[in-house]
């Protein structure tokens, strides 16, 4: 049954309606997660290998003997998708130049969440960008360590309270700023960085596309809502995606060999108010918090700015 | 086979692996396995081999990217050393849980602390339980031997397990022997191609490594328990194909000298060879005492072990590893306990020696055998010795 009148005659015409990520996954109502990944399946196609760190989209999505997988899928630990991913992308490499798979490019996909990419699997992805392998990796970011129940990672904001980082009398949460992953990854000299977000999908959609056809590494990080641990309703997950975007706390570009662009260029932002005052994570913020972040988030948007503004493609420096 | 050729013996190992015609190599550099890989690397890169060597950052993404690699079909091969398998020692068990048949050597070293880059096997017992076939090759002409069977046994559809094959750092790793090498032609007839049971690859689609619940996991378990198990039936059947084609004998438990032995001391690794310069020397005195070298660490030889000490009344289990403040070391523990239904055994001590590269001469395999021979009269004196602490 179609929700949505017309839905057959109109978007099968923008989005491939094969399911390579199917229902009956175990994830948690209004996941921005499973979402994403579900968007980057349909971007991806059928020949592409999924490489999962653990967290989440492993745990909810594999449990023996169900799967929720139409593509070919490897997990094996936490910090390793990154060198996983190589050593299938290398395998699949040899075995077709020796003609014992079928002569066809199949993509090799890493994904994992913000533990297993910000902080314990960094080493394993620095190296694989660096090394130059054909593969993509996906960083589906939730902000926290929500599968073992919402620990700070690097990857969790400033001031957002969570298990390991609590708001208190002596807190206000998260004491640090959320490291610049996409910054980290571009100073490998990628040809591809990218960050993204499920609330849109064609936006994101049309990078993993894009992403897919770089021969070498490539990189986007992809904003994922999570009601369970920002403490938001799970009808809201699309909202608060665009309310990340709106504000510039998290704003969508590309980095493509060396030269931004900015993808969604609000006029004006939004303040960032309007995006913590919906989400439970940051309910104990005071005014003059929210001040703070406000200044940070508004450096930070300016900076990007300046590189859309400023910097050139390497095509166009040597 | 024509002659012998004199060459360093991690270059041997490496040059065998290259005849086993592996797709993908991962490895990180640590003494004293790193002759392996950088020859290897060579190897590659004279053209001589078509293969994908990974530099990797880590051990950890060293043994990772073999499995992904595995899990994509392809021939893996991994070589690393103490602390550099405990970095990878998160993975190690998922490689035998996921039944990817990773061919790993290692060159054994201390583990760190204090760091020491020597010999002994510390390393290999810290990973002990983990679902590998796990063997022990005593001379280069072992391991050139043993590696060609370890792709054999690790990729025989009855078995699909991961083989760690283990040299004694320096002392094998750095030592320069006389080899026998199999042909190319001889390797290729020996071992067939890797024939995966399942691949990633959209043309099979599989889900591999995913999530078990407590209702499912002894049993998980057991399946894994019992292929190791059974791996020893194609484990001995290799070696018996070995021996019809190339003449030289392996068995999961050699004996040296032990017709008659009523002393027998038990080794594991290169040092076995140094213990029969000193059986042959007791023997010239009129002793009548044995060798025993342990070649197949994991799945344990039962059976073998207890039919090796029918008849006699004392001995020593020398191992390179402690296990602080435990039963002894740890192949001790195992062979003890491995006869402790025996209604007629041995009265069994535990030697630990040779620790850090410790050098162990072949007086101290005399002094050993002369201590088993008096506790054979009157009983074990101490749960476990440290053998030769200086002011003890």
């Amino acid at each position: 049954m179609n929700i949505v009148e017309n839905f057959d005659l109109y978007a099968p015409r923008l989005v491939d309606k094969e399911e390579h990520f199917s229902a009956g996954h175990r994830a948690c109502q209004g996941c921005g997660e499973a979402l994403a990944i579900r968007l980057m399946c349909k971007a991806l196609g059928k020949d592409t290998v999924i490489v999962n760190a653990t967290g989440c989209m492993e745990v909810v999505s594999t449990m023996y003997p169900t799967t929720a997988w139409n593509l070919p899928w490897i997990h094996v630990a936490f910090p390793n998708s990154a060198s996983v991913g190589a050593g299938v992308e290398a395998g699949l490499k040899v075995l077709r130049r020796k003609g014992k798979i079928a002569d066809r490019d199949v993509k090799t996909v890493a994904i994992g969440g913000d533990g297993g990419t910000f902080d314990i699997g960094l080493q394993a992805l620095s190296g694989a960008m660096e090394r130059r392998h054909d593969l993509l990796y996906v960083c589906f970011d939730n902000e926290a360590y929500m599968n073992t129940g919402i620990q700070r990672s690097g990857a969790t904001p400033f001031g957002a309270s969570t298990t390991t980082a609590p708001a208190g009398a002596d807190s206000t949460g998260k004491s640090e700023w959320k490291k610049n992953l996409a910054e980290i990854i571009a100073a490998h000299n990628v040809p591809y960085v990218a960050t993204a977000c499920h609330s849109y999908p064609f936006d994101f959609m049309n990078k993993v596309k894009k992403a897919r056809k770089i021969k070498g590494p490539s990189f986007i990080h992809c904003m994922s809502v999570c009601p369970t641990g920002w403490r938001t309703a799970s009808e809201d997950t699309i909202k608060m995606g665009r309310l990340a975007v709106e504000t510039g706390v998290f704003p969508l570009y590309e980095i493509e060999n060396g030269k931004y662009t900015m993808n969604i260029k609000p006029d004006r932002l939004r303040p960032m108010e309007d995006y913590l005052k919906l989400q439970g994570r940051f309910r104990h913020l005071t005014p003059a918090d929210i001040e703070v972040i406000q200044t940070r988030v508004n450096l930070e948007y300016n900076k990007l700015l300046n590189k859309v503004e400023n910097l050139q493609s390497w095509e166009d420096l040597s | 086979m024509s002659e012998r050729v004199g060459m360093e013996i991690a270059l041997a190992a490496a040059e065998t692996v290259a005849l086993c015609r592996p797709d993908v190599i991962a490895a990180y550099p640590i003494t004293p396995n790193t002759h392996i890989p950088e020859h290897l690397s060579d190897i590659v890169a004279e053209g001589r081999l078509d293969a994908d060597f990974i530099c990797v950052e880590s051990e950890h993404s060293a043994l990772s990217a073999c499995c992904g690699a595995s899990g994509a079909g392809a021939r893996a091969f991994t070589a690393t050393s103490s602390q550099g398998l405990l970095y990878m020692a998160e993975v190690v068990p998922i490689v035998s849980a996921m039944r990817l048949p990773v061919v790993m050597i290692i060159g054994n070293r201390a583990l760190s602390g204090p760091i020491n880059i020597w010999n002994d096997h510390s390393d290999i017992m810290s990973q002990r339980d983990v679902g590998w076939i796990s063997m022990f090759a005593a001379n280069g002409q072992e391991v050139v031997d043993m590696t060609v069977q370890s792709f054999k046994i690790a990729e025989h559809r009855d078995v699909m397990l991961p083989v760690n094959l283990n040299l004694d750092g320096f002392q094998l790793t750095h030592v320069v022997e006389p080899m026998l090498f199999p042909s190319q032609e001889e390797v290729d007839a020996f071992l067939p191609e890797y024939e995966p049971y399942a691949a990633v690859h959209p043309d099979n689609i599989v889900s591999m490594g995913t999530l078990a619940l407590p209702e499912i996991f002894n049993e998980v378990m057991k399946a894994k328990d019992e292929v190791l198990k059974d791996s020893k039936k194609v484990i001995l059947e290799v070696w018996k194909e070995w021996e019809e084609k190339f003449g030289r004998t392996y068995k999961p438990v050699e004996s040296y000298r032990t017709e008659g032995a009523e002393i027998l001391l038990l080794a594991i690794g290169s040092m076995a060879e140094t213990a029969e310069v000193a059986i042959d020397e007791l023997r010239d005195r009129g002793m009548p005492v044995g060798l025993l070298k342990l070649r197949l660490w994991r799945p344990f030889p039962f059976e073998e072990i207890r039919n090796a000490v029918k008849g006699v009344k004392a001995m020593a289990v020398l191992d390179r590893a402690v296990s602080f403040g435990g039963p002894g070391g740890p192949v001790f523990s195992e062979v003890r306990s491995a006869l402790y239904d025996e209604k007629v055994r041995p009265t069994i001590i535990s030697e630990i020696i040779g620790l850090g590269g410790r050098d162990v001469p072949v007086g101290d395999f005399i002094k050993i055998a002369e201590k088993a021979a008096r506790v054979a009269k009157t009983g074990p004196e101490e749960e476990y010795e440290i053998f030769g602490v200086r002011g003890s």
